[in-house]
């Protein structure tokens, strides 16, 4: 019962890692970078929740809450990329990565200096609520997670596969020049892929504010495990990033339990060598090598 | 009337003057090839008119609209699709999808339609397979329908990128040295894909390329440019024959 338990509270939490190295594919497979604030917008949308949705704060529908959230961090990244990272378009990877990391600074700061440094936790309608099944007692908050997640990824697995604009994103991500002239407007598509790293951010911060309290730095550790997931899962497959995820999660409350506390903390970098070492292209790899 | 009109284009990469003041004009349903010696300006001249480039000067009009006004992701729209010399095709995806993904420029459903595969986008879905299963017909594609671009044949591969530039279903197709890196064989059929598609399909198209033999074959008219200015015009046995052409060819005068 005891594994049982343990592994349903992974499977939440692997959730929330895997929609954020979710967005690190997403961003990788647009711009060929990593966006290294990923786990800084996720707070970003925690605390815009947390300010919309809280009794003491704005006090609005807990789903209305998250569906500005979302539509906040959705613009947030449309602009990000429309008019900054656009620009350093073509240069080095880098120049992006350094400038996103940068950013994760910058969106530190101004959460703490809003919203201050200590923890805050978001109301949600799942709050204390627990589910029995026998001897098993689950907080209601990672069944619901754990749903989002699978009618999230379903959904943008739809997109993906069916739609017209989903499928200009998978163009683009291959060949840029080629899907210009299959007619889409690459650099508006791109931009379009950094709105929904935005929203999914968001909601993935939500999640994460419903299951525990959330301070601004909070991101910064998050964003890296999450990192280390998408690696894991392979950079450039979305599968992968939420298995890579769901695998780290998972991990974390076990070696909590087995394993001396300071060895617990770096599993999850532990297990993103060995799979460096033995598969380097990631678990889930597609592309072999990028050809020239 | 002309269907594309190129005026006076000049172009500029820094100080040095790839483009300097060349026009031509290609009526409907003709094959017009431009050839020239490496360096001359021909793939960039395809560049502009696809508004890769921005000209310094000059007019590009297409059916007697501006297209300098339009993107690069709009020419497409207009009726204008293109090749290129080192093939640019979805290589991760089968040779249907990068057919399907052809289509792009054709589909006017909305996403949250697609999301729900409305009876509208079935329905266009299904035209969108039916016109690309008549170019995998025409081109003679069925055997490497659900193959990899990854594994198939340069040759192949060459077919398959101008099969989805005429999903698009253009007016002008722009081929880009369309037999560099084919064999004798492959190249004559190209010669026959050429000819179908200006006779059967009715399309315009302006080719650059480098082997005579096809050029002569399949060319109603031909403009020679070397190092970026216009040297001759007329058909294809004239451009042969023309001293100011064999000079730059052969003679090597003004290699830089």
């Amino acid at each position: 019962m005891d594994t049982l338990q343990l592994l349903i509270a992974g499977i939440a939490n692997g959730c929330i890692y895997g929609l954020i190295a979710l967005g690190f594919v997403l961003i990788y497979k647009a711009s060929e970078s990593v966006n290294f604030a990923q786990g800084d917008m996720m707070i970003l949308g925690a605390f815009l929740a947390i300010a919309l949705i809280n009794t003491n704060q704005a006090d609005l529908p807990f789903l209305l809450g998250l569906a500005l959230a979302g539509l906040t961090l959705g613009v947030f990244g449309y602009l990000l990329d429309a008019l900054l990272l656009r620009r350093v378009f073509g240069q080095p990877q880098l120049t992006m990565v350094v400038l996103t990391i940068a950013l994760g600074f910058v969106l530190r700061f101004i959460i703490g200096a809003i919203w201050g440094h200590d923890p805050v936790g978001l109301e949600s309608p799942v709050a204390g609520e627990r589910l029995t099944i026998g001897a098993l007692t689950i907080p209601l908050v990672d069944v619901v997670i754990i749903g989002a997640t699978v009618f999230l990824v379903a959904v943008l697995w739809l997109f993906f596969a069916r739609t017209r604009l989903g499928l200009a994103m998978q163009a683009s991500s291959q060949n840029q020049m080629a899907a210009y002239y299959m007619g889409i407007p690459v650099k508006r598509v791109v931009s379009l892929v950094w709105a929904m790293s935005g929203v999914v951010a968001a909601i993935a911060g939500v999640l994460f504010a419903a299951k525990g309290a959330v301070e601004p730095s909070a991101g910064l550790v998050f964003g890296i495990k999450a990192f280390a997931a998408a690696v894991i899962g392979g950079l450039g497959s979305l599968p992968g990033a939420l298995a890579g995820g769901l695998l780290i999660g998972v991990m974390e409350p076990f070696a909590g339990r087995y394993l001396p506390s300071h060895v617990a903390q770096v599993s999850p970098y532990v297990l993103m060598l060995v799979v460096l070492i033995v598969r380097p292209s990631g678990l889930f790899a597609q592309m072999k090598q990028k050809k020239v | 009337m002309s269907l594309l009109d190129v005026s006076n284009v000049s172009l500029s990469f820094g100080g040095i003057r790839a483009i300097d003041g060349v026009s031509f004009t290609v009526k409907p349903g003709e094959v017009f090839t431009i050839v020239g010696p490496n360096g001359a300006g021909k793939s960039s001249l395809f560049n502009l008119i696809s508004r890769i480039y921005e000209p310094a000067d000059g007019a590009i009009r297409f059916d007697g609209r501006d297209l300098l006004a339009c993107q690069a992701h709009e020419v497409i729209e207009l009726g204008v699709a293109r090749t290129f010399q080192n093939i640019e095709l979805f290589d991760h995806a089968t040779v249907l999808d990068n057919l399907l993904i052809g289509r792009h420029s054709r589909r006017r459903t909305r996403w949250f339609e697609d999301l729900l595969f409305l009876p509208r986008v079935r329905r266009e879905e299904r035209a969108h397979r039916r016109q690309v299963e008549e170019v995998i017909d025409f081109l003679e594609l069925a055997a490497y329908r659900d193959r990899m671009i990854q594994g198939l044949p340069y040759g192949v591969r060459k077919v398959v990128e101008i099969a989805q530039a005429l999903v698009a279903e253009p007016r002008l197709l722009l081929l880009d040295e369309p037999a560099s890196g084919l064999s004798m064989e492959e190249t004559e059929s190209m010669a026959w894909w050429i000819e179908d598609m200006q006779k059967d399909l009715g399309l315009t198209i302006v080719m650059v390329e480098h082997d005579m033999g096809l050029v002569s074959q399949v060319s109603d008219r031909v403009l020679a440019i070397a190092e970026g200015r216009p040297l001759a015009e007329g058909t294809p046995a004239e451009i042969r024959a023309h001293p100011e052409v064999i000079r730059a060819w052969l003679g090597g005068v003004e290699e830089a």
